[in-house]
């Protein structure tokens, strides 16, 4: 299983990237993994405005479907159009495929989150 | 016989036909003096043109790439794929039932009325019920009937904090989403080791906004829930109601009653326990069944009985109105009433008997090579849990797919989800000794061969129509009709 | 022993052996005492087919089919006349005694009629994409109010009065249990009211729902509905019915979001009221939110075409409480008999039906006004069907053509408060004598 150093993760399996206020998020290599070959992803909209925990996005498998819920709070400023056509992006490399950027309104909230050692630990608690 | 790959579309020639008219015997008016040419389509619609040849031999050599139970055994768990009289079929195509419509005056239809009421009363009689509304069209429809009902109970009685409903987690994916659909949230609840509902767990999650508890008796796993009469009483302590889910009912007709154990609500799949057919996926028939406190909460009409004379009772202020079109399934209706008929009483015992006995017999002699998680006589299905001391390599997928080569419909896999490698099997009662014989040999073999050569699994079915497919690519680029371009 | 159950003493004995129990109640042992039933069930004894076949011919003879009468009903559902070869090729059992495609290997005549269905109903509607069908009209088009609330994130219905009061209710009952608000839209001469559909529409409108033609079987222009709809960022749900797509207007040449109606029409008997099907087809943007079944084309391991149940991840047994419906099963069998009948008929087939229908409709109203008695109780074009307002409730009418031999009107008084309106149906199944005998009945009557 991939992480990269630097990053944010959540429980259910989200990464954040911080960029200034802006923060590009996706899932992991453990979601893409455990959901099996993607085949679409429900983008958020543009301009939406999610608290973290909100569900902003839906990914399918073949005989799966999971949401993911938005690590951080705040509106959507940009979205990877690309996953629409081609979902298998997420399983090829899902950290260079980022989802959505928001701008955070509650940057405090990325405490919350686990570094890329605190997240492995906790997949392999998961497995 | 060759093989046959052609879509209708590919037969289609222009000039061809396969039907004739009679000469219609009213002037013909042009359409335009009759409808304004604004109304009328100016692309005219896309059908094929072929001849009648045509269209029987498509149709049959399709049907020869399906696999019918009146070809072979049909083990698929929680399906109840029994045998479906012909019978049946030549009944519901009787003139005098086919072809009746729906707004005839009821003086007109007081066969097809009195043949409703009965079956209202044969299948509250199975269930221990008051009374049954046969209007659902399927299972789903019907869960989703009963929990309406339960929802107009709690408000009838100003009680509308009650939004939960909680079903296990054994449950069949359409109990959760029935309760969505009426718009209930959900809890779901942990089932024990042996696959039963854990009480504490139940006690923990109770409150006064539980609105009811979907059940199957027996459940999933193939288990007899045996503390059901604490569960309703707890159930109906904390102020919800009990629903009953009877996909299982063919294991315990004439033995057992829902309505016995407490539970308020149940729905019968026709299709399962009263031999109409599947049809390849519908149509079903889902009746719903409530105690007498519900009774006036079932949807409109009510079938009665007024003097000699049956009537369609729409008089009923605190029905949850309607859910379908008209009455149900009249058709599907037809069918489950002839095979009462031709069961009786004795009969339908008899029938749960031997499902429950195949089921045992079948789970006896293919534990010494499958996995069991639990080892304790089932009811009229059970769940293996794939090959014993083998690797790992060979999916449940795998034994499912080989399981074709020998002749077989697979049974249910990968559910229910609390079993890893979950395959379910029910025989049903239609099915004779040789027949399981036959079918526990080939799963004898089949273990066999996941040891010695596994890649055999892994390529199955080999003799099919089409092998493995690609769901991946059909997801992924949906391709959902036929474009003149495709060929 | 019984005909269906082929274990015998023997059999049942050696089994029990295997099993390791004694008897039958060893089976059994998991249910407590106190939930044996003690006594027989209150059943009639087993039967034989004979005694079967008496029994219900017995009951038959209670009942006037549509083959002793003649059928001048519709409101919803229709007597057409079905080709010999749609049963023939329904009742193989290959197809009946099938489950649902989940093993597509041995699934593939199935799963080819459904998506051969599913191009026809786009190929009658001109929508995008069709799922594999819904219990009936009714129900597809409350599913149809349920994707538009989901989609567009608002809770409000708007549905014509004109739209058949069965779906009107069943609509109302589904929008009950899920706190959506059904607002009617109100007629105005036998169609929907386009101006109040304007005060009446707001930021909450998910969707206008019309029919046509509508339940009088009048032939609505969406234009201005339509313009309506999508100006206030609504989605359109149009009711159709499949044999007037023919000849009118398509659900797509409208701008359509939603085409839904119920293809009893296409094949199937009158059945009592079911089992019907629903039909479901709308635009590539709202695939995925699509209830119910769908079949997709793929490749097999030999790269060989098949076909395959397919955007499963929308469907119950998947995503659970989250899913797009609850509904598991499509109307299979239905949907063969409507493919078979669609392809029997073909495009000329299915416009002469269209057409005689029409004229022998038309012919009808002309003969049935002529002597002044009745009149047409709203004057527009429509489509098989005509309301008629006469001296006397359609009731007493009904009974009177009923000694002659006729299936009369719906009566219209019920639902619409039209005092003494009939709405009466002319297929292609009439013929001149029996719309001339009709004529003649109701000048005396």
């Amino acid at each position: 299983m991939k992480t990269i150093k630097g990053l944010y993760y959540t429980k259910d399996h989200e990464w954040v990237k911080v960029d200034g206020n802006k923060a590009m998020v996706g899932i992991t290599d453990y979601a893409q993994h455990a959901l099996g070959e993607i085949v679409y992803v429900e983008l958020p909209e543009m301009d939406e405005v999610y608290k973290a925990g909100d569900v902003f996005c839906v990914i399918e498998s073949v005989k799966a479907a999971a949401d993911s819920f938005a690590p951080v709070s705040g509106k959507v400023v940009e979205i990877n159009e690309e996953l629409e056509d081609s979902p298998e992006f997420l399983n090829e490399d899902p950290y260079d495929n980022w989802i959505m950027a928001v701008e955070m309104n509650n940057p405090s909230e990325l405490e919350d989150l686990m570094d890329d050692e605190a997240y492995k630990k906790f997949c392999e608690k998961e497995e | 016989m060759k093989s046959y790959n052609k879509l209708i579309f590919e037969l289609s020639k222009e000039g061809r036909n396969a039907i004739a008219f009679p000469k219609s015997d009213v002037d013909r008016t042009p359409l335009e003096e009759l409808i304004p040419a604004d109304l009328l389509t100016k692309e005219g619609v896309e059908l094929p043109e072929v001849s009648e040849v045509d269209v029987v031999r498509h149709y049959t050599l399709l049907s020869k790439k399906n696999y019918g139970l009146d070809m072979g055994f049909y083990p698929l768990g929680s399906c109840t794929m029994k045998y479906n009289p012909k019978i049946n079929e030549d009944m519901s195509s009787l003139g005098r039932f086919a072809n009746l419509h729906p707004y005839q005056s009821e003086d007109t239809v007081q066969g097809a009325l009195a043949l409703m009421y009965e079956l209202d009363y044969m299948l509250s009689e199975i269930s221990g019920m008051s009374r049954v509304s046969l209007q659902p069209a399927a299972g789903a429809h019907g869960e989703m009937t009963g929990l309406m009902v339960i929802k107009a109970y709690h408000e009838k009685r100003g009680d509308n904090k009650r939004t939960k409903i909680i079903v296990p987690d054994s449950a069949h994916g359409t109990n959760p989403a029935s309760a969505a659909m009426v718009g209930f949230d959900i809890i779901e609840i942990k089932s024990t080791k042996n696959g039963i509902i854990d009480m504490e767990d139940l006690k923990e999650v109770l409150s006064d906004e539980v609105a009811g508890l979907m059940l199957t008796n027996p459940n999933t796993l193939g288990l007899f829930e045996k503390d059901i009469k604490e569960i309703a009483d707890l159930i109906h302590e904390a102020g919800g109601l009990l629903y009953y889910d009877g996909a299982n009912m063919n294991a315990i007709m004439g033995v057992s009653r829902p309505g016995d154990m407490g539970f308020d609500v149940i729905h019968y799949n026709l299709h399962k326990t009263f031999s109409t057919p599947h049809g390849g996926g519908g149509p079903g028939s889902g009746p719903v069944g409530v105690k007498e406190h519900l009774v006036k909460f079932l949807p409109v009409p009510i079938i009665e009985k007024s003097g000699e004379e049956y009537i369609l009772d729409y008089d009923k202020p605190d029905s949850i109105g309607k859910i379908k079109s008209f009455y149900g399934h009249f058709g599907v209706m037809i069918r489950a009433y002839t095979y009462i008929l031709a069961m009786g009483a004795e009969g339908l015992k008899h029938a749960s008997h031997n499902a429950v006995l195949n089921a045992n017999y079948m789970m006896s002699r293919l534990k010494k090579y499958y996995k069991l998680p639990i080892d304790k006589i089932c009811m009229h299905e059970f769940v293996l849990g794939g090959i014993k001391d083998e690797a790992g390599e060979v999916t449940t997928l795998d034994i499912a797919k080989r399981l074709i080569d020998y002749g077989y419909h697979p049974p249910t896999v990968y559910f229910p989800l609390i079993v890893r490698e979950a395959m379910m099997i029910e025989p049903t009662e239609t099915e004779s000794r040789e027949t399981l014989d036959e079918f526990i040999e080939a799963m004898i073999s089949i273990a066999g061969e996941a040891k010695e050569n596994p890649v055999l699994l892994k390529e199955a079915p080999h003799n099919t129509p089409v092998r493995r497919i690609d769901e991946v690519l059909a997801a992924r680029k949906p391709v959902l009709k036929w474009q003149k371009s495709d060929s | 022993m019984h005909r269906y159950i082929p274990n015998t003493d023997a059999d049942a004995r050696a089994m029990m052996d295997v099993i390791g129990i004694d008897s039958m109640d060893g089976l059994f042992e998991d249910i407590p005492d106190n939930l044996i039933l003690k006594r027989p069930l209150k059943l009639n004894p087993g039967m034989s087919e004979l005694e079967i076949e008496r029994k219900m011919k017995e009951l038959g003879a209670k009942n006037q089919s549509t083959d002793d009468l003649v059928c001048f009903l519709g409101a919803g559902a229709y007597d057409h006349y079905i080709p010999s070869i749609v049963n023939h090729l329904a009742k193989r059992s290959e197809f009946y005694t099938a489950y649902t495609p989940y093993q597509p290997e041995i699934s593939q005549g199935t799963l080819q009629v459904i998506f051969e269905y599913q191009t026809m109903i786009c190929g009658l509607t001109g929508m995008d994409v069709s799922n594999a069908s819904l219990y009936d009209g009714a129900t597809a088009c409350a599913e149809a109010a349920i994707m538009a609330v989901d989609n567009t994130r608002r809770n409000t219905i708007l549905v014509s009065k004109t739209v058949n009061p069965e779906t009107r209710q069943v609509l109302k009952s589904y929008a009950h249990s899920r706190d959506i608000n059904i607002v009617e839209i109100p007629m105005v001469d036998g169609i929907t009211d386009s101006e109040m559909l304007k005060t009446l529409m707001d930021a909450d409108s998910a969707a206008v729902i019309v029919q046509s033609p509508n339940f009088f079987g009048i032939i609505e222009d969406l234009t201005e509905v339509e313009k309506l709809t999508h100006g206030n960022r609504s989605l359109l749900i149009s009711s159709v019915d499949p044999i007037s797509l023919a000849i009118l207007k398509k659900p797509a040449e409208y701008g359509v979001d939603i085409a839904v109606g119920d293809a009893q029409v296409l094949g199937n008997n009158l059945n009592y009221g079911g089992p019907y099907i629903g039909f479901l087809a709308t635009t590539s943007k709202l695939m995925r939110k699509m209830p119910g079944r769908i079949v997709g084309q793929s490749l097999d391991v030999d790269g060989k075409r098949a076909f395959v149940l397919t955007l499963q991840a929308r469907e119950q047994h998947i995503r659970r409480y989250k899913a797009t419906s609850n509904i598991c099963s499509n109307q299979n069998l239905n949907a063969l008999i409507a493919s078979i009948y669609m392809v029997t008929m073909g495009k000329k087939g299915l416009r002469e039906v269209a057409l005689q229908s029409t004229e022998k409709a038309y012919y009808a109203m002309h003969k049935l006004t002529a002597g002044g008695k009745y009149k047409l109780a709203f004057d527009r074009p429509f489509f098989r069907e005509f309301a008629l307002i006469g001296p006397k409730d359609a009731d007493l009418l009904n009974k009177e053509l009923l000694t002659n031999g006729i299936l009369g009107g719906y009566n219209l008084n019920k639902e619409y408060g039209i005092e003494n309106g009939v709405l009466l149906c002319v297929t292609e199944k009439r013929t001149k004598q029996e719309i001339d005998k009709l004529a003649a009945l109701t000048e005396v009557i």
